[in-house]
């Protein structure tokens, strides 16, 4: 059924928290999720030409740089881009099929491969580009916030935990139940700013960004000239830069 | 967005089929059909065969056809279910008129009836047709008041040129079709090019630091992408093959899909060679709209490729 559910009384709201003030760039996140999806509920997920001149596949996390502001106050922020599990997603209402569809229970949404058509449709309805197609089964693809790593019970408990979160190095992703006040990741939103992506289309994203710290911190400015080594080697360095 | 000739095809044919359903229905009521048994369900068939050429077309579109009969279960929540739906049960009825009216003549009652539900069944699913794009909220050009009246005018004005041929090659003569088509590609053409002023004059949806969450950084640019090579996201939302000539295309649709058709209505309802006139029209119609219908999916851009700087 692709109408939305109502979501019960004591239902979880799962998610995840992306901090942008610590995410180094790394990928790691996008090649464990690829690492472990590609075995996993919605296996596997194609590479075409992988070692070819014009590589391509599917993943379900893509992690992008950019710049933001001017100046001394500019930043470079690493933004990795995956489903946001929306409170409010089109990509399931829009399905003819019930293959997409919101978990009831804690709000994942998901595809079932068995009855998806392949009409692209819901695709085209998400503004976060987070499902991509595999051509070779002719069925939509999309992040499952690792629905079997959260609930294995094959897993030790510490693991339970979907795989980019897992693995980040640099601690910049956090998984939770956002209903519940108590939890990491609404602690993380409130104390931080916890900020929607592209709040004016009305999605209402579960996932949540943490802009980076405005805080810098104060640099001595460079010393000039020779101001190291002995005379020797200062000379030496005049004789060389001239 | 790119443009999937099966979507093209979908879209064009099922718009001259239903139009001309429509149009049956209506000149049935109003008495305007040659009084002869056979034309009204030779007419129908035409009708039907476009639409179900359109219909059997979008399968194509499809990852998994065969199991394209699972797309009629989620008529609550989705325009293309009830697109599904509606055109199917748009067949009963119109292969009813056209039974009736073979079986008991124009005076049947029953016939017109059912032609009527059935002309108002097609309309139907062009509307629902029309609705899969006006709600998809990420794609301005789609996501407007324009998108669902273009859809049903451009039904309307193609079913009235496929109808004005059709009574052309039954009697020979000028027919009230043919004004009726005139009509129609006047409207059409106005509606297409308020459409193109809409679009562009419109701002974009979002920016790329409300779709980042750095509003308060400033500007926000693209620095690295996350892969060097197309994948399927840029493929099928950032299409830009050939928008760079969308002007030319536009003029050759306002040339093509309206202006020839309704100087050749005009010809055809004035009693000028009505057949080759009316010919020629189905003809550049059907050119007009399909070329319309690309640029309706080439020109329209989707928010989520902003993340790439597009």
């Amino acid at each position: 059924m692709t109408s939305l559910p109502q979501p019960a009384p004591n239902a979880k709201k799962l998610g995840l928290v992306i901090d942008l003030d610590t995410c180094v760039g790394c990928h790691a996140c996008a090649v464990n999720c690829k690492e472990w999806n590609t075995g996993g509920h919605s296996a596997p997920l194609p590479d075409h030409q992988p070692y070819g001149e014009e590589p391509d596949g599917v993943w379900f996390n893509r992690i992008h740089s950019f710049e933001a502001g001017c100046g001394s106050s500019s930043k470079t922020v690493n933004f990795p881009r995956s489903c946001l599990h929306c409170e409010n997603p089109q990509c399931v209402t829009v399905c003819p099929t019930g293959a997409s569809y919101k978990r009831e229970e804690d709000g994942i949404v998901l595809v079932n491969a068995d009855i998806c058509i392949g009409c692209k449709l819901c695709s085209w309805a998400c503004p976060y580009g987070a499902r991509e197609f595999d051509e070779l089964a002719g069925v939509m693809k999309k992040c499952t916030l690792c629905i079997d790593r959260i609930y294995n019970e094959t897993l030790p408990e510490a693991e339970r935990e979907p795989a980019c979160v897992a693995t980040c190095p640099s601690r910049a992703r956090h998984f939770g139940d956002f209903n519940d006040p108590e939890s990491k990741v609404s602690k993380l939103v409130a104390a931080r700013g916890g900020v929607d992506l592209m709040p004016e289309l009305g999605y209402k994203p579960v996932n949540k960004y943490l802009p980076p710290r405005k805080a810098s911190i104060p640099t001595k400015p460079q010393e000039q000239g020779g101001g190291t080594g002995n005379a020797l080697l200062r000379l030496l360095d005049k004789v060389l830069s001239r | 967005m790119k443009p999937a000739s099966s979507v093209l095809l979908l879209t064009t044919l099922t718009g001259f089929g239903y139009g001309l359903l429509a149009w049956l229905a209506v000149f049935a009521l109003c008495g305007g059909l040659p009084d002869s048994r056979w034309f009204l369900p030779v007419a129908v068939v035409v009708a039907l065969a476009f639409a179900g050429a359109g219909l059997v077309a979008s399968m194509l579109h499809l990852g998994r056809p065969e199991r394209a009969w699972r797309a009629f279960s989620q008529w609550r929540s989705s325009w293309l279910s009830r697109e599904g739906v509606a055109s199917l049960v748009t067949f009963p009825p119109a292969l009813g008129f056209a039974v009736l009216w073979w079986l008991q003549g124009p005076d049947s009652a029953v016939a017109i009836i059912l032609g009527l539900i059935a002309g108002a069944l097609g309309l139907v699913t062009v509307f629902c047709t029309s609705m899969i794009y006006a709600s998809l909220k990420p794609i301005r050009q789609w996501h407007n008041p324009h998108t669902a009246p273009d859809y049903m005018l451009f039904a309307l004005f193609s079913g009235a040129v496929l109808l004005a041929l059709l009574l052309a090659a039954w009697t020979g003569k000028a027919s009230m079709a043919a004004l009726v088509a005139l009509a129609a590609a006047i409207i059409a053409g106005i509606a297409k090019l308020a459409y193109w002023r809409f679009i562009d004059a419109q701002p974009p949806l979002a920016t790329l630091a409300s779709a980042t969450g750095l509003k308060e950084y400033g500007e926000v640019r693209p620095l690295d992408a996350p892969h060097f090579t197309e994948n399927y996201v840029l493929r099928e939302m950032g299409y830009r093959i050939a928008r760079k000539h969308a002007a030319k295309l536009r003029r050759f649709v306002v040339f093509a899909a309206f202006l020839l058709p309704a100087v050749l209505a005009a010809l055809a309802a004035l009693g000028a060679a009505p057949l080759a006139a009316s010919l020629v029209a189905a003809l550049f119609t059907a050119l007009g709209l399909f070329t319309e219908r690309w640029l309706f999916f080439a020109e329209a851009t989707h928010v989520s490729t902003l993340y790439y700087g597009r």
